[in-house]
């Protein structure tokens, strides 16, 4: 009985957002689509009831706004029935961009982090590097995407690599700002008691400041995996929609195919929940183990 | 007799603000010798924890000479002189008991057999035997003070600093460590310096007491303390420990009343 209970608690409120955003869902559906239904019906010269203009807002070929089982179905047939060689396959698809993104994600995180370390440690690279860090990202990723492609293809990079180079210029920010707070985390006492101690700046690196910046980092690494993510699909936009999610994306707006759209867009959202949620768990076992208490 | 450890002659150190110059310490001349246990109160501002941080090398005074075991301040740090405890514990949550303890030798480059040695005895030195793999969050305020003692403890410095070491505890707990830290003081003789700006405190634990008057921070009397080395907080009701408490009250008062 109580367990029942604990297990309401623990998934109640996700199932009534989603039941809430499905609602939500069918309702645009209909609405947006509704103009479509009566014009076909308009053109045919006949007049349609309200029942059937819903129903007909349900089956369309091109939604403005497809309703939420078409997309679960076109997913289903994109994943599950496809082999997953197939260049329809949305799993191909997706492992492709996941690629890219892994790689950037770990460049990101290790230039962050590289970065974030030279901030901390060196005052003329905290003043001149830092504003370079944020100048980086006011630049639109849409305007710089394309040309990194432009300028990587004409030295005779292509493929993974350059859109892992877009992953990583959106995923270093965040963690550069969240580890520079984590390894400044350490406060004065816990500096001048290293200082008593005559502890050189490394050991206190190692010692302080580097497990005092984990909570930080974990923080910065949730974001940074998202970013990557986007960084990914948007690499992928100006190579010509040839694979990845972000290809699928482009090539269903190029001939209207909003189902396709929209189920990969559901698919990047998956896979980026997916990954933010194992970075959670890796975070949550590694604190765990540092005796830091949630 | 006893050596001098720590010693300041005509010491002052200003620190330079916007609103002009702030007389931290002005002319301080002190004399520790090995063995004492000596207290610094006076009110806030007079400058009594910036001297502690003085003799740890944590501040460089502006004028004067500051010299602890017949060395500068800077190569007594460095060569591992003095224990300092803070107001707060400052144990790292990520380390058990044991590995806070742990830090500063693996700092200073002990062998791992000598750690788990050492760490054993001071934990029986501070009475927290059996918490080794606790976490701090385990352990009361009263209790990670105490480990925090134990981990100054642990590379056999001569001199143990404290700077309000009980000022954020209750005072029962506060009156249990008293009595703990006198005891250890008697069983491990080292010299100690403890902020504080509790009289009771004060005289309860010291052999001497030095009183400072703020702005600029000064010292305005040594008062010796001629009580057992071996007292229980019953002393506190007897005449000699209330004749002591009365004159650093009139010195507290009369430094503040020349403002």
């Amino acid at each position: 009985m109580n367990k029942a209970k604990d297990l309401w608690h623990l998934i109640g409120p996700i199932l009534t957002i989603l039941i809430a955003i499905t609602a939500i869902w069918y309702v645009s559906a209909v609405w947006l689509n509704s103009a479509w239904a009566y014009d076909k019906a308009k053109r045919a010269n006949v007049t349609i009831s309200f029942s059937e203009m819903v129903s007909d807002t349900m089956i369309q070929q091109k939604p403005l706004l497809p309703s939420p089982h078409q997309v679960i179905k076109e997913i289903y047939k994109t994943t599950i029935l496809k082999k997953v060689t197939s260049k329809r396959s949305l799993v191909w698809h997706g492992w492709i961009t996941l690629s890219a993104t892994l790689l950037g994600f770990m460049f990101g995180t290790t230039l962050g982090i590289l970065l974030a370390v030279g901030i901390v440690f060196s005052k003329s690279m905290d003043m001149s590097v830092m504003p370079w860090v944020i100048t980086s990202q006011t630049i639109p990723i849409l305007a710089i995407a394309p040309m990194i492609i432009v300028v990587l293809n004409a030295v005779g990079v292509s493929g993974l690599l350059p859109k892992a180079i877009i992953s990583m210029y959106l995923s270093f920010f965040p963690v550069v700002v969240g580890m520079v707070k984590g390894l400044r985390a350490p406060d004065k006492m816990q500096l001048d008691q290293m200082h008593t101690w005559s502890a050189p700046k490394a050991t206190s690196f190692w010692k302080l400041r580097l497990p005092s910046s984990m909570p930080y980092l974990f923080a910065s690494l949730k974001i940074g995996v998202a970013a990557s993510l986007v960084g990914a699909i948007v690499g992928e936009l100006p190579t010509g929609a040839v694979a990845g999610l972000g290809a699928r994306l482009l090539a269903g707006s190029y001939y209207g195919q909003t189902i396709q759209i929209w189920s990969a867009l559901i698919c990047a959202a998956i896979l980026a929940a997916t990954l933010v949620a194992i970075i959670g768990i890796i975070e949550k076992i590694t604190l765990r183990k540092m005796g830091i208490q949630l | 007799m006893n050596k001098s450890v720590i010693s300041a002659t005509d010491l002052s150190l200003t620190y330079e603000t916007n609103d002009g110059p702030v007389h931290a310490l002005q002319d301080i001349d002190l004399n520790i010798k090995e063995g004492e246990f000596v207290s610094f109160i006076g009110p806030s501002g007079c400058g009594k924890t910036t001297l502690l941080r003085v003799i740890a090398d944590l501040e460089s005074p502006t004028k004067g000479m500051i010299e602890v075991n017949n060395m500068t301040a800077s190569q007594a740090r460095m060569k591992r002189a003095y224990g300092y405890v803070f107001q707060a514990a400052g144990l790292y949550p990520w380390r058990t008991i044991g590995g806070n303890i742990k830090l500063p030798l693996e700092i200073m480059g002990y062998n791992k057999i000598e750690q788990e040695e050492r760490v054993s005895r001071v934990l029986e030195l501070v009475e927290l035997t059996g918490f080794n793999k606790k976490f701090p969050w385990q352990l009361s305020g009263g209790m990670q003070q105490r480990a925090s003692i134990a981990r100054a403890l642990a590379f056999d410095a001569d001199i143990l600093l404290m700077d309000e070491p009980f000022g954020a505890l209750d005072e029962i707990v506060r009156d249990h460590l008293n009595e703990q830290l006198l005891k250890l003081w008697n069983t491990t003789k080292k010299t100690i310096c403890f902020v504080t700006h509790s009289i009771p405190e004060a005289v309860f634990l010291s052999s001497k007491i030095v009183v400072m008057s703020p702005r600029p921070g000064r010292i305005s009397k040594v008062i010796k303390s001629n009580l057992p080395n071996d007292r229980t907080l019953d002393i506190r009701e007897s005449k000699e420990f209330l004749d002591i408490a009365a004159q650093v009250r009139e010195v507290l008062r009369k430094g503040t009343a020349d403002e």
